[in-house]
């Protein structure tokens, strides 16, 4: 039998080291080539599973292994492709300790549905020809044969929403374009991904650019635009390059440039690399970063729709909004909106990452609730601690607390808890996280990316800047927390674009849920999270403690000694950067009131 | 680092592209890229090829955390102080790199070997804490993790060092031969 084998060079199993064990299987195959059972390795996108990467799977058995070493790769070649037989040791162990063969058998993707997903982690991102038989432009083909108006159609009828940020119906917005007489008009794929803690945009414009470009491609033909540009950060190296060479091979074969398979729609594709600057991520200020000027937002007075690139139509959506147009396409509108929720349809790909024990890439229905999402497929907390929040929608969402844990994850519901659904990013935090530092943290990002240009985001964030340092160093004063919330609504009401609008998201949440811990910093100057560093000193519970100086190696400063038979913690010497307790198997290391203050 | 970029070579960068004014930020870029800042006299060379004035250049350059204006060390780290790698522990990353480099964000060391950033998101989170240095990723570090992966980029620079001194000793070596022979 012809086998393949998959393995996996997102990101998260490159830096775990999958290049080598692509080349040490490319060797072992070449090494047993004489056996006659042909198989390739194909390098994919991001799998999902990051956490336990490097990822390989083997296919069509569909037999999927973790953690492998390029040392591995003889025995998987010998035993599995030529013999069939399963290797244990590389299996993934469920929670009852039972092997798990299958890829769909493991919890992490058992309730997981792809759809924008759907070839990441299967092609190889780099062949056009894998895109294509995997039913790859079959959906544009369909298109040309559609009026702009029935592609729009489709396209509401699935009730998709624009999954960047705030939700707008995207079918509505093609609408609004495609009805303006004027010409030219442009289509923009926005993959700047600000959102610290979110990176499906770029694993997916690695992991599968083709589908990028043909949902972009149907959104052209929908509006009547000839020109496209996608704008990429920087930092994904990797999905400039996957993008731009998808885009030659899509003018090799006559998908984009003088004529769209042989028909006289000319469409030109260009991508556009972004300078590192947060606010790009806000629609006006990427055009105007396109356009070859500062990224700075403009009063959207007029949308973007009628007047945005170079004072033209435009329509700007997401890297995962234009992913899912060909399924769309192809399966009808009706069916995408069966998935997910009345109000949010379809499916969502979210970063699940920070404090959750299988970190990575999921897609799932809209209307998952939260619990299933971070204890089922994210398999809980490492160490058996306890959740203590999850923070949605990047610098612009909020902080939801365990208490509403089982509140469904769609756009209404959680601005209705006030956060967002941003791009959908997942930060799981557990009783280590101090969510006063938290929104400082937020806060002080921001403050570094306000482009300055209105007064209640630039002064108001540097205000909530300096109260909220002030009381992680143990300096609040009575009154802070109305001046905060004070500031935040003037912001929400007052600021030009969505970063100053939505920049105190993160405070106000923290302060509706979270109230007590702000109540402890500034009037106990107490760090209940033993975080904020100016507030906490560790001890060493002895009582608790096993001595296997973990502790000890860990620590940079070497403050913790053996001292009379036990472990004490030099205060003078100690940094307080909790290394220690984290690391303690044994929960012997506690946070106790302290510090410089 | 050759700090006198030639006239030419910043010409060869600006001419790649064709004069219009949304060209601005890529020729930026690949200048970055190429000389690890953008050197002085490529603002005016910039202006005049794309007819814009030197200061929206500058405002761009200031405004673009990848552009800068002061040169670049060879390897730049860039630290990922994203939400995930904060709450993992970017922190005491940073604060490692300090005590190993004596380099802050922003700042190159004195050999130019290495320059630290601190940056938003580098796009793997899900094995945070993250470090991207030149273009590979390194994800789940401890601060003790640190020490070893610098020393290779050390090696690496010492070894082409030593490469570069056999080359321009065997060039003199030709040289001496050709001489004698003539
Ligand atoms: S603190 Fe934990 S790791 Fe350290 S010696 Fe005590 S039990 Fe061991
Ligand atoms: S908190 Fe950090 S510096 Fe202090 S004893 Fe623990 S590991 Fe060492
Ligand atoms: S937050 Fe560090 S890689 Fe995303």
């Amino acid at each position: 039998m012809t086998r393949t084998i998959l393995v996996c060079c997102g990101t998260g199993c490159r830096a775990n080291g999958s290049m080598d064990v692509s080349l040490a299987l490319t060797a072992a195959v070449a090494a047993a080539a004489a056996d006659a059972n042909v198989c390739c390795v194909t390098e994919t996108g991001c799998s999902g599973l990051c956490e336990l990467g490097p990822l390989v799977r083997i296919m069509p058995d569909d037999i999927m292994y973790y953690r492998v070493r390029p040392f591995d790769a003889h025995e998987i070649i010998q035993k599995t492709v030529l013999a069939g037989e399963p290797i244990e040791r590389l299996l993934f162990k469920d929670s009852s300790g039972n092997h798990v063969l299958h890829q769909a058998d493991n919890p992490f993707y058992g309730h997981q549905k792809k759809i924008a997903l759907r070839n990441v982690g299967i092609i190889d991102s780099r062949s056009i020809d894998e895109y294509i038989a995997h039913g790859g432009y079959s959906a544009l083909a369909r298109a040309l044969e559609m009026t702009s108006d029935e592609i729009i159609r489709e396209v509401e009828e699935s009730g998709i929403r624009g999954r960047g940020g705030a939700g707008f119906p995207t079918g509505r917005k093609w609408r609004s374009a495609a009805v303006l007489e004027s010409s030219p008009k442009y289509v923009i794929c926005n993959g700047d991904e600000g959102d610290p803690g979110a990176f499906m945009d770029g694993s997916i414009m690695d992991g599968d650019p083709h589908s990028v470009l043909e949902g972009m491609m149907i959104g052209a033909l929908a509006i009547g635009a000839e020109e496209g540009f996608l704008y990429i950060r920087d930092e994904y190296i990797q999905a400039v390059k996957s993008m731009k060479k998808a885009i030659r091979a899509a003018e090799k074969r006559g998908l984009l440039g003088e004529s769209i398979l042989g028909t006289n729609r000319k469409l030109y594709f260009s991508v556009v690399r972004g300078g590192g600057a947060f606010v790009c991520g806000e629609s006006t200020a990427l055009m105007s970063s396109i356009e070859g000027n500062v990224g700075e937002p403009r009063a959207k007075y007029i949308h973007s729709v009628e007047k945005g690139l170079w004072g033209c139509p435009t329509v700007i959506n997401n890297v995962e909004t234009w992913t899912n147009i060909p399924f769309i396409i192809n399966a009808g509108g009706k069916k995408f909106a069966e998935i997910g929720t009345e109000g949010s349809t379809g499916t969502k790909v979210f970063a699940l990452v920070g404090k959750v024990k299988y970190t990575g890439l999921v897609e799932v229905p809209m209307g998952i609730t939260l619990r299933k999402l971070i204890f089922e497929i994210g398999g809980g907390i490492p160490n058996n601690r306890k959740f203590k929040a999850v923070q949605t929608g990047g610098p612009s969402g909020g902080c939801i607390p365990a208490s509403l844990l089982d509140i469904p994850v769609d756009f209404d519901t959680l601005k209705e808890y006030g956060t967002m659904m941003g791009s959908g990013g997942m930060i799981v935090m557990d009783d280590h996280s101090c969510m006063v530092e938290f929104a400082r943290y937020y806060v002080n990002f921001l403050c570094g990316e306000s482009c300055g240009k209105c007064t209640p985001c630039r002064e108001g964030l540097r205000h909530m800047q300096s109260i909220l340092t002030n009381i992680c160093s143990g300096y609040g004063r009575e009154g802070d927390i109305e001046l905060l919330e004070m500031i935040g609504s003037t912001m929400i009401d007052c600021s030009l674009c969505a970063l100053g609008s939505s920049a105190p998201n993160p405070v106000l949440t923290t302060i509706r849920y979270f109230r007590d811990e702000y109540e402890a910093h500034i009037r106990e100057h107490r760090c209940p999270a033993g975080v904020c560093k100016a507030l906490t000193a560790f001890s060493v519970n002895h009582a608790t403690c096993k001595g296997c100086m973990a502790c000890n190696a860990v620590c940079p400063t070497r403050a913790i000694v053996r001292l009379n038979g036990g472990f004490p913690i030099i205060t003078k010497s100690c940094d307080g950067c909790g290394s220690c307790r984290d690391v303690c198997r044994f929960n012997a290391i506690e946070a106790v009131k302290g510090g410089r203050v | 680092m050759n700090l006198n970029e030639s006239d030419t070579e910043i010409n060869e960068v600006i001419k790649a592209y064709p004069p219009e004014r949304q060209n601005s930020l890529p020729i930026m870029q690949d200048l970055q890229k190429k000389f690890g800042y953008i050197p002085r006299n490529a603002f005016k060379k910039i202006g005049l090829y794309l007819s814009c004035s030197e200061a929206h250049l500058y405002s761009m350059a200031t405004f673009y955390k990848a552009l800068s204006l002061v040169p670049q060390g060879k390897h730049v780290i860039r630290l990922c102080d994203g939400t995930t790698c904060h709450i993992k522990g970017s922190v005491q990353l940073r604060d490692e790199i300090t005590r190993l480099l004596g380099i802050r964000d922003g700042e190159t060391t004195s050999d130019r070997l290495f320059s630290l950033q601190l940056v938003n998101c580098i796009g793997t989170c899900a094995i945070a804490p993250a470090i991207l240095i030149d273009e590979t990723y390194y994800g789940k570090l401890t601060p003790a993790d640190l020490p070893a992966i610098l020393n290779k980029y050390r090696k690496m620079e010492e070894e082409r060092e030593k490469e570069i001194e056999k080359e321009s000793g065997m060039e003199n070596g030709e040289k001496n031969e050709k001489e004698e022979a003539s």
